[in-house]
Order: structure tokens, then C-alpha cells, then sequence
């Protein structure tokens, strides 16, 4: 019989180590699915960030770093810099990429670094218990927002993709969704035109990626993507904010 | 070969780029900006590249990066700019990437302010970022010095897999002296079978990484790690000693305040007073067998520093309370001025008395 469905070569044949009904996986997988159909295998070098997908230097099958909370835009550019010619990308969570790692991403898309962004965006520090991340929804509660994020104390949540792709050094910039199988395709393909955009030498991309953390949501996987459809997605619309002539 | 006049600052990039450097990241601060002036030029006339960061934080990231390639790349700053730096070096050392930081130290705590000063030497001798740790830390004190000891930088990075870092101050930065840089000699960068190349022709998987999220790994790692460095304290170790031969005080001081010492040697022994001077040149590993090989023969040791009292702590380490180990320092960016220096040397041998 034929096989229709199978895993990505580019993901390693282990059990991951994220929780039922995460969308990290599904995420990984598309990546993986991007980087085995544009055949870079051999070219990809994966950075990994710190936050629950820290260990995804490990799933990716391609050579990989492991950088510091917030700092793989930084590491991505001095690979990237050395080697040209690789596919470079990072894989960050909200905590670290519109948190700590602000000024990197900032001035990694401001000079136009040839690299990828995925970009997980659970509105949450998942990782280290649930705290309230610049991502988390107005009134939306966490271990450090338990009355739910007020505005007046804690400003409003920030939409990465958007003041990102005001800066010339960004090539493509996007936000898509992973509630339903639907939006999970119309991810990958947004995914691919990234890696597309960098394999042509464009400049910066990154890709948001609406993701769901139940465990530190409170809710059961299913309820969570219900949750991320009504509460993320008005807050943070789909689409693409910029993109080259050339990938369209 | 003819000698050329240069700027300590500019030493470091020449010696850089002779040594097979060709990635520089940084930040400016002063007092080390004819480094990344220089190297801004330099680098691209050799094919290199000298990319300007938007903070030191980014800028030890990008070595973190390059160097992860298997590329010759390093990094300068001064105080401030260094203790941004102090997690990423933590990174460095802990996935064993070879690479070079530049420390010109300035007057501090806080901002301080840019003179002289060898206040960092506790961050760069005993950890500085978390975790258990060592730099190779080179203290060069003359222009030639540091073009030479940039060589020797590399190479050590290279062979041991751990960063290095070279210290000097502003006298040194911006001292002109006459060097023998010699023709740029072929280089060979060493093989780097570790290094985060892609997995081109099916090469196995390549990792760099200093997480081991299980304990007992981690240990197993940090034994690893003791083990190199036990290693290059027994054969790294490097100082110079000047006129120690019968001496009964022997001064120890690094990189500025050590010539100042020299110049307090000469005067001494003018009149006919047994000094010597031990100067380090690697800072860590500390030249304990210098001062073990000193410790029978002479009476009491004086420690000059341009901070309160930092080094003197492993100067009374290796005398192991021998003899009695006094201290010099002045701080906040003042440098010793020989009269004192000689004064305080007096002193000790008038026992105690100006
Ligand atoms: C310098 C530093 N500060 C704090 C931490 C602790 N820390 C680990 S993961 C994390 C948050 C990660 O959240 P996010 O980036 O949103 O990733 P997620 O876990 O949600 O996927 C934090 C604060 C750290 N490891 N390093
Ligand atoms: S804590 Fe949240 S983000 Fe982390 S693995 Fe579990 S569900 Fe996924
Ligand atoms: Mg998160």
C-alpha cells in the first residue's frame, strides 16, 4: 500500500517531550515538512531558543544550537554572517522573541539578517509555569496576571509581527493560526514562502504562529484551540503584513 | 625587518587578523575604540567581516554563533559592555566554543568613568557569569606584547575549546611603541570536527549546546570541564620575571602597573635594595610556580594593582602564608606613581616605617 502520510525526514524519529494537545509538535512538524520539500536538509541550521521548545535542537534533524532566552536572532546572525549560503532559522517562543529578546529580533530584521523566525506565539510563559507573557490577552489570567491582565498595570499585549514589518530589513513578515486543519495549511505554506524568501536571499522573515498551551490555559486541548480561535485570533489578525514581489 | 609605530588598540586588530581572525561583533565603549576603527577597515581588505551590534549582549551572541561555525571571530569592550556579556561567556564556556574577548577595563563600579584601571579581575579570573567556569585570561604589557599574545590567544582558544580573554586598560590602548609585526605568516586554522557546519554529505548530526537537564549528565560534564582545566593550569602558566635573582621583595604586578613596577625595580636596585618583579602574563591560570619557585628565597612579596586588593588574593593563595604578602593598589581610573610605589617598598623594608 501506498503511504499518504508519513514523518517529515527532517524530524527525528523520538517521542517529544511536550504536553497532550500542544501545538509546538504540529508546528515542528511543518517546519520540517517546509525543510524536506524545499531539499535543504543538508543546508538547515536550527536554533533553538529557551522556553518549552528548548529541546527542539534535538527533534529537528539538522545540525543545531541551542542559544540563550531571547538571543538566537543574535547567534542566528553570526552563522548566518559565516556561512551564507546555509538555512538558518529560529525557533522562539513569545517569552523569549517580543520579551527578552526584543532589542535582538528588533535589530536582526532592522539590518535585514538572511534567517528565518518561527515564531510561537501561546500568549504565555509556558515553560516556567504559566506566567503572564507581553503577549497575554487583556483580562486573560495567569500564575502572575490572577485577576487577569489589566492594562493599567501591565500595558497592552504586542502584536511582533505587525511592528515588525514596518522595518525596510523585513522581507516577509506573517501571522497564522493552528486551531484547525484549515489554518494549519495555510501555516506551512507560510512557512515555506519564509524559508523561500531567505533560500532567494531576500532578507529577514518570520512567520507568528498562533499556538495553544493547555496545560498552562487550563483548558483540555480541544476547548484551548476554541479559546485560541475566539480570544487570539480577533486580538491578533491573520495574514501576511509584508511581502517581496518575487514570493507571491 | 623594519619595526612600525602602533597604537596598543590597533595592535589588538593587527595581531587579530595575523592570527586568522576574520568575524568581529561588538558594541562601542570607550576605551577601546581604535580597535573597532581599525578592524572596521581592516577586515574587509582581508575578507572579513566587522559587523557593528546593537548591544554587547547581541554582540557575545554573534560570537556565540560565528564561533559555534568553527570560525576565528572575537569580541572587545570595556567594564560595562563586559558585564553585559557575562551570560553569553557562561554559554561559551559551557558548549566549549573557542573564541577571543577583548577587555580594556576601565575605572569602575558602575559607570565609573574610562581611565585605566585592572579593577575586572576578579570577573575575569573567577567566573564573572554563572556556573563553574574559567577563561584563559592573557594580560599583555607592552604593544608587542599584545600582538603577540593575540596569537597565542587564538590558539589557545583553539586548543583548549574555551574562550580567551585578553585584558588591558586604556595606557595600553592607546600607547604608541615601536613593533616587530614580521610578514604575515600562512596560517592554518586547526581542524574543528565539532564545529555546526550543516549536514552536508551526510556528515552525522553536529550540536552545539550547554544544556544537560539531567543532573547527573550535568555533573559528568562539569568533571569534563575541571579536567581541561586542570590541564591548562599545569601547562599554561606564563609570567616573566625581572631582576628576582637574590631578591628579598619581590613585587608582583600585571600589564600597566607592572611597568611602573620595573622602572621601582631599577631604582631599588640603583641603591643597592634586592627587589625583583614577578609579572603575570596569564592571569588565569595565576602563576602559582613563579611564585612557588620565589617563595623560599625571598622575604616578603608586595602586590601593586590598580584596583583594592583582587590578585593579592592569589598571590597569598600560592605563598600558602610563607611570607608575609603586602598590597599597593590605587583606583577608580589613578595610576601608581613610581615614587609611591618605591616609598611603600621602603617602608617594608624599614619594617613598616616611611
Ligand atoms: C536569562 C534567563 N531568564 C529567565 C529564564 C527562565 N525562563 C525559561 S523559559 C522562560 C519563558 C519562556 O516562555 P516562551 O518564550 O513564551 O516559551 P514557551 O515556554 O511559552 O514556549 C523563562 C522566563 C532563563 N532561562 N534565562
Ligand atoms: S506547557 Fe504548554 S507550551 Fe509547554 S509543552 Fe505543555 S502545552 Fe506545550
Ligand atoms: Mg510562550
Amino acid at each position: 500500500m501506498k503511504k499518504v502520510f508519513e514523518r517529515p525526514k527532517s524530524l527525528k524519529d523520538m517521542p517529544f517531550h511536550y504536553c497532550p494537545g500542544c501545538t509546538h509538535g504540529i508546528a515542528h512538524r511543518l517546519v520540517a515538512e517546509v525543510i524536506d520539500e524545499l531539499q535543504v536538509f543538508e543546508k538547515a541550521i536550527a536554533v533553538a531558543p529557551v522556553g518549552c521548545s528548548v529541546f527542539c535542537y534535538e527533534y529537528f534533524d539538522c545540525d543545531a544550537y541551542q542559544a540563550s532566552h531571547g538571543r538566537a536572532p543574535a547567534v542566528a546572525t553570526g552563522i548566518k554572517r559565516v556561512l551564507p549560503d546555509r538555512v538558518v532559522f529560529t525557533y522562539q517562543g513569545d517569552g523569549d522573541l517580543a520579551a527578552i529578546g526584543t532589542g535582538e529580533i528588533v535589530h536582526s530584521a532592522a539590518r535585514g539578517e538572511n534567517f528565518t523566525v518561527i515564531f510561537i506565539n501561546n500568549a504565555i510563559y509556558a515553560m516556567t509555569g504559566g506566567q503572564m507573557a507581553p503577549t497575554t490577552l487583556l483580562g486573560q489570567k495567569t500564575t502572575t496576571t490572577p485577576f487577569g491582565r489589566d492594562h493599567k498595570l501591565n500595558g497592552s499585549p504586542v502584536r511582533m509581527s505587525e511592528m515588525l514589518s514596518v522595518l525596510d530589513g523585513t522581507a516577509y513578515a506573517a501571522r497564522v493560526s493552528l486551531h484547525n486543519p484549515a489554518n494549519v495549511t495555510r501555516a506551512k505554506k507560510a512557512i515555506k514562502k519564509a524559508f523561500e524568501v531567505q533560500i532567494a536571499g531576500l532578507g529577514f522573515s518570520i512567520v507568528e504562529v498562533l499556538s495553544s498551551c493547555p496545560t498552562n490555559w487550563g483548558l483540555p486541548p480541544l476547548k484551548a484551540l476554541k479559546w485560541l480561535e475566539d480570544n487570539m485570533l480577533p486580538y491578533y489578525p491573520l495574514g501576511e503584513f509584508k511581502k517581496p514581489a518575487e514570493v507571491i | 625587518m623594519a619595526k612600525i609605530l602602533m597604537k596598543g588598540n590597533e595592535a589588538i586588530g593587527e595581531g587579530a587578523v595575523r592570527a586568522g581572525c576574520r568575524y568581529f561583533f561588538g558594541y562601542p565603549i570607550t576605551p577601546q575604540s581604535e580597535l573597532p576603527h581599525y578592524l572596521a577597515k581592516r577586515m574587509p581588505e582581508v575578507g572579513g567581516l566587522y559587523l557593528q551590534a546593537e548591544s554587547e549582549v547581541a554582540s557575545i551572541n554573534m560570537v556565540f554563533g560565528a564561533a559555534g561555525t568553527g570560525a576565528r571571530v572575537m569580541t572587545s569592550s570595556s567594564g560595562p559592555g563586559i558585564s553585559l556579556m557575562q551570560e553569553g561567556i557562561s554559554y561559551l564556556a559551557g558548549a566549549e566554543l573557542p573564541c577571543v574577548i577583548v577587555n580594556m577595563i576601565r575605572g569602575g563600579p558602575g559607570l565609573g568613568n574610562i581611565a585605566p584601571a585592572q579593577s575586572d579581575y576578579f570577573q575575569a579570573t573567577k567566573g564573572g557569569g554563572h556556573g563553574d567556569y574559567r577563561l584563559i585570561v592573557l594580560a599583555p604589557a607592552s604593544v608587542q606584547e599584545i600582538i603577540d599574545l593575540m596569537q597565542d590567544a587564538f590558539d589557545l582558544s583553539d586548543k583548549y575549546r574555551n574562550p580567551v580573554m585578553l585584558m588591558g586598560d586604556g595606557v595600553l590602548g592607546q600607547m604608541m611603541e615601536p613593533v616587530e609585526i614580521g610578514d604575515q605568516k600562512p596560517f592554518e586554522l586547526p581542524e574543528k570536527p565539532w564545529a555546526v557546519t550543516g549536514r552536508l554529505r551526510g556528515k552525522e548530526k553536529r550540536l552545539i549546546n550547554s544544556l544537560y537537564i539531567v543532573p547527573e549528565n550535568c555533573e559528568v560534564h562539569n568533571f569534563k570541564l575541571e579536567k581541561k582545566y586542570t590541564g591548562i593550569k599545569e601547562a599554561e602558566q606564563r609570567w616573566e620575571e625581572y631582576r628576582t635573582e637574590g631578591a628579598e621583595m619581590v613585587m608582583v604586578a600585571f600589564g600597566t602597573s607592572a611597568r611602573i613596577c620595573k622602572s621601582v625595580v631599577d631604582r631599588c636596585r640603583e641603591e643597592g635594595l634586592p627587589v625583583g618583579l614577578l609579572r603575570p602574563i596569564t592571569l588565569w591560570p595565576f602563576p602559582e610556580k613563579g611564585i612557588v619557585r620565589l617563595v623560599d628565597s625571598v622575604k616578603s612579596f608586595l602586590t601593586v594593582e590598580m584596583n583594592m586588593g583582587q590578585m593579592v588574593e592569589d598571590v597569598r593563595l600560592s605563598v600558602n602564608g610563607k611570607r608575609p604578602v603586602h598590597f599597593y593598589g590605587r583606583v577608580g581610573g589613578m595610576i601608581p606613581v613610581a615614587r609611591d610605589v618605591y616609598t611603600e617598598v621602603k617602608k617594608i623594608f624599614n619594617g613598616g616605617v616611611a
